[in-house]
């Protein structure tokens, strides 16, 4: 026996092809079969290798080798980490692996060893032989690699300790840095799959739904639809196939909830499908995902691989006689294959195209068969309310958004990151106490929410409560849970030209009024964004917001205008500014930007003639300066080195 | 002609593609596939491909190269040993994303989506690489880079020969 999935004995007699019933719960309380002390003993150790009792002498370093800290080096740390283990000769008492996202991204290469939960940041490959030294040998910790925190200066020493962490309810998220995702004992020893087996087991179809229904969970992928009521029309609907589809599309910009999950916890989406599989009566499950989350796709793959090798996913699941298998569909690029109608044409092979609902997938989707498409944290959200309950579910969150979110944390904030927060925690909360604040000292102007398809709130709206309803009022919307938090030097003028140009340049062209409506409002924004504007401008935009919204064919059309409607409603002041005054007041239109120098306080040092690429400033040594508007291209180099803080923008 | 190395190399390809036709003969759904692994193989879809392509699934040409223009993934042209992806996406964006991507422009003196004359490099502008916790980022190759400023995606570029 070499691993958690493997038979103790001969006596096991586990298959693909003849599986046992109780295969899952034997792996954690057995063998059940028979009675044999070494063989209860090996179980018990292989789980105790993998979820190190707190008693114990055997120490874990987790590695977070998600995109976020690898790109920050964290691959060359875990070979340095194992070298260093070797040749001071702990690698047997001293474990490391490789897990998937932590959240906290801004702060890796992170570090955990369990089971003391310590928690170092920004590890290099130089710290590698103190923290051996010091607290793999020495018992101590490695006190400067602590998480400081930017306003007390307190260390913490746990991660449950970091305030970021502190004020998050992990749900979806439990798994992800603790377990390797390309393990699936990793997984099982941690319940994974026992949702499953309950359900084949012990829950009719019809009973799932009723308990996803008790739950009160909405789809994750935006419109925020209840999701036991879904399954409950596919399980209606009449055919003889059905298929179960997951939409990994995660086209958002400024969200990557997914790809952590599908990255850091990869069973859990597929368990998730399976169940839906069976509750909806599906045999066949897709994942249509980005083609540009490479790791997502890999995990993905070895996940699949390993849950077909034990006989979790395939024919005849655990002698239930349920079968289910799943593939995965590499998306090709397009923002529009998010939509679900166009996602599945997109599987078929096709120009993803949205088409007109009715039919709804329910009745007619992939191959025109009924067909379930749920978000991925839709269904991360499954395995755990089959195995606690839907009242368990629904006793987290507010009376109509049940359960956590997760947002993906982004933009001028402090601590960046992936947070999961119960529904009805207040924005100021999530903006401040977990992520830290605004970075570099600067003032909170509005925070973006709901990606293409949501709206910018202001200061006023930050006690909002965070959940459905709340933020549809407030003319934005939950979306994928994308949150990009902008200061003071963020114009929301071009904040809507931003959004309109993505929205523009991903409409698929089908129907007139997103066609035409995204490229005349985006327009428009470019010509307020230079200082081109003319008054009856914001009319026109208003009027055609509206048009656009109510006649277009699909999500992307219908909703595009909000980033127009929001910062019209919230920061109108910021348009009449460009227009009338021809002014920016964030500073940030290069256009309308002018670099002056303040003479009383340049005191000729020269470093701004030095970088200007464009030769536009001159003056002579210890004499003040001045910037040619000419000749100056606005790119803001001097600003940034002049130590006497004597450019400004005006 | 003493030298034929060119010719095997091509033909090289040429059965890999063979191959990978004969994989999806006959299978529901495809096309999105095949267009992506020939792309794999010959690092763009050439005509020829895609006639073949769709000889082999029994489905009009125009189809064909419907599909590969609307998806931003397909490309007619050849591209560069190294593709650069800078993220436009909105942390990036309110981060600076646009002074990174300005900068690499300005120094292998290409615009967006076009390839350098040695094909050493293309550019091009991606809508988010979910790294948006280290904005600005870009990617090159399969190596995502972040915490970026003007000046240092400059000198990440150079180390990709
Ligand atoms: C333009 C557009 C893009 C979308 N992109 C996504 C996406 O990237 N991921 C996603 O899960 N849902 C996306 N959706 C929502 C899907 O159409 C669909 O409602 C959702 O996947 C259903 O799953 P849920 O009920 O679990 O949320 C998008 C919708 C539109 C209109
Ligand atoms: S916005 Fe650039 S990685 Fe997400």
């Amino acid at each position: 026996m070499k691993d958690l999935m493997d038979k103790c004995c001969s006596k096991c007699f586990h298959t693909s092809e003849k599986p046992c019933r109780d295969y899952l719960a034997c792996r954690l309380e057995g063998p059940l079969c028979h009675q044999d002390e070494t063989c209860s003993r090996k179980r018990r150790d292989f789980i105790n290798s993998i979820i190190i009792p707190q008693e114990s002498k055997k120490r874990e370093i987790l590695i977070c080798a998600g995109t976020g800290c690898a790109s920050s080096g964290a691959l060359g740390l875990l070979a340095k980490i194992s070298e260093e283990l070797e040749t001071r000769g702990l690698s047997d008492s001293v474990g490391v692996k490789i897990t998937g996202c932590h959240g906290f991204c801004e702060q890796g290469p992170l570090m955990i060893i369990e089971p003391s939960k310590t928690f170092y940041t920004q590890v290099q490959e130089e710290d590698v032989a103190e923290i051996v030294e010091k607290d793999l040998l020495g018992g101590e910790l490695a006190e400067h690699l602590l998480y400081q925190d930017p306003i007390t200066g307190e260390r913490a020493a746990t991660y449950e300790q970091v305030p970021f962490y502190a004020r998050q309810k992990r749900l979806v998220l439990h798994n992800c840095g603790h377990i390797n995702p390309e393990e699936i004992s990793d997984y099982i020893a941690n319940k994974g799959y026992l949702g499953v087996s309950k359900a084949v087991f012990e829950l009719t179809p019809e009973q799932i739904i009723e308990d996803v229904k008790l739950s009160g969970l909405r789809g994750r992928g935006g419109a925020g639809f209840p999701t036991g009521l879904k399954w409950g029309f596919v399980h209606q609907a009449q055919g003889d196939k059905k298929y179960v589809v997951c939409n990994a599309d995660e086209g958002d910009p400024g969200a990557f909830m997914d790809r952590s999950v599908l990255e850091g916890d990869p069973h859990a989406v597929l368990e998730g499908m399976m169940i839906c599989g069976y509750a909806v009566g599906a045999d066949e499950g897709y994942i249509y995902v980005r083609a540009e989350y490479p790791l997502a796709i890999k995990r993905l793959k070895i996940a699949i691989e390993q849950a077909e090798k034990y006989g979790i996913l395939g024919n005849n699941i655990m002698d239930s006689g349920f079968n289910f298998s799943i593939k995965i569909k590499a998306g090709a690029g397009a923002f529009v294959c998010g939509e679900e109608t166009a996602l599945l044409t997109s599987i078929e092979g096709n120009r993803g195209m949205p088409r007109v609902r009715p039919p709804f997938p329910a009745q007619s989707g992939l191959w025109g068969k009924p067909t379930c498409l749920n978000n991925v944290e839709t269904f991360a959200n499954i395995p755990q309310i089959i195995r606690n309950g839907g009242s368990w579910y629904s006793s987290i969150g507010t009376e109509n958004s049940k359960g956590t979110k997760i947002f993906a944390l982004t933009g001028n904030v402090n601590n960046t990151g992936l947070v999961e927060v119960p529904m009805g925690i207040s924005m100021r909360d999530i903006i401040f106490s977990i992520g830290g604040g605004i970075k570099n000292g600067k003032k909170f102007k509005a925070v973006q929410i709901g990606g293409p398809s949501g709206g910018c709130l202001p200061e006023e709206m930050l006690d909002l409560s965070v959940d459905y309803d709340s933020l549809n009022s407030a003319g934005a919307m939950m979306g994928s849970g994308g949150l990009v938090v902008m200061d003071e030097t963020t114009c929301m003028v071009d904040v809507a030209r931003y959004f309109l140009s993505f929205t523009q340049s991903e409409s698929c062209g089908k129907c007139t009024p997103c066609r035409e409506g995204t490229t005349r409002m985006l327009e428009i924004l470019t010509r307020i964004c230079d200082g081109q504007g003319k008054m009856e401008d914001i009319d026109t935009l208003e009027r055609l917001a509206r048009v656009v919204r109510s006649t277009s064919l699909c999500g992307l059309g219908q909703t595009c205008p909000n980033p127009i409607i929001s910062t019209m409603r919230f920061f109108k002041d910021e348009y009449i500014s460009h227009i009338r005054d021809r002014h920016c007041p964030a500073g940030a239109c290069k256009a309308l930007l002018e670099y002056r120098i303040i003479s009383e306080k340049c005191r000729g040092c020269g470093m701004c003639i030095k970088v200007c690429p464009a030769e536009a400033i001159s003056g002579e040594k210890k004499q003040p300066h001045v910037i040619d508007p000419a000749k100056c291209i606005k790119c803001g180099s001097c600003k940034e080195v002049c130590k006497f803080d004597s450019i400004v923008i005006a | 002609m003493s030298c034929n190395c060119g010719e095997s190399k091509s033909l090289e390809l040429q059965e890999s593609f063979q191959e990978l036709l004969k994989k999806y003969k006959g299978t529901r759904g495809a096309l999105i596939p095949l267009l992506q692994e020939a792309q794999e193989i010959y690092g763009y879809l050439p005509k020829e491909a895609m006639q073949q392509i769709s000889g082999t699934l029994n489905i009009p040409f125009s189809k064909t190269y419907g599909v590969v223009t609307f998806y931003s993934q397909f490309h007619l042209k050849p591209r560069g040993r190294n593709i650069i992806r800078v993220c436009q996406g909105t942390a990036c964006h309110v981060r600076g994303a646009t002074k990174v991507f300005d900068a690499v422009s300005k120094k292998i003196q290409v615009a967006k989506n076009e390839t350098t004359k040695d094909l050493r490099y293309t550019l091009e502008t991606v809508a988010c690489l979910g790294a948006c916790g280290l904005a600005p980022v870009m990617m090159v190759n399969e190596d995502t880079h972040g915490r970026l400023t003007a000046d240092k995606a400059g000198g990440i570029i150079e180390r990709y020969e």
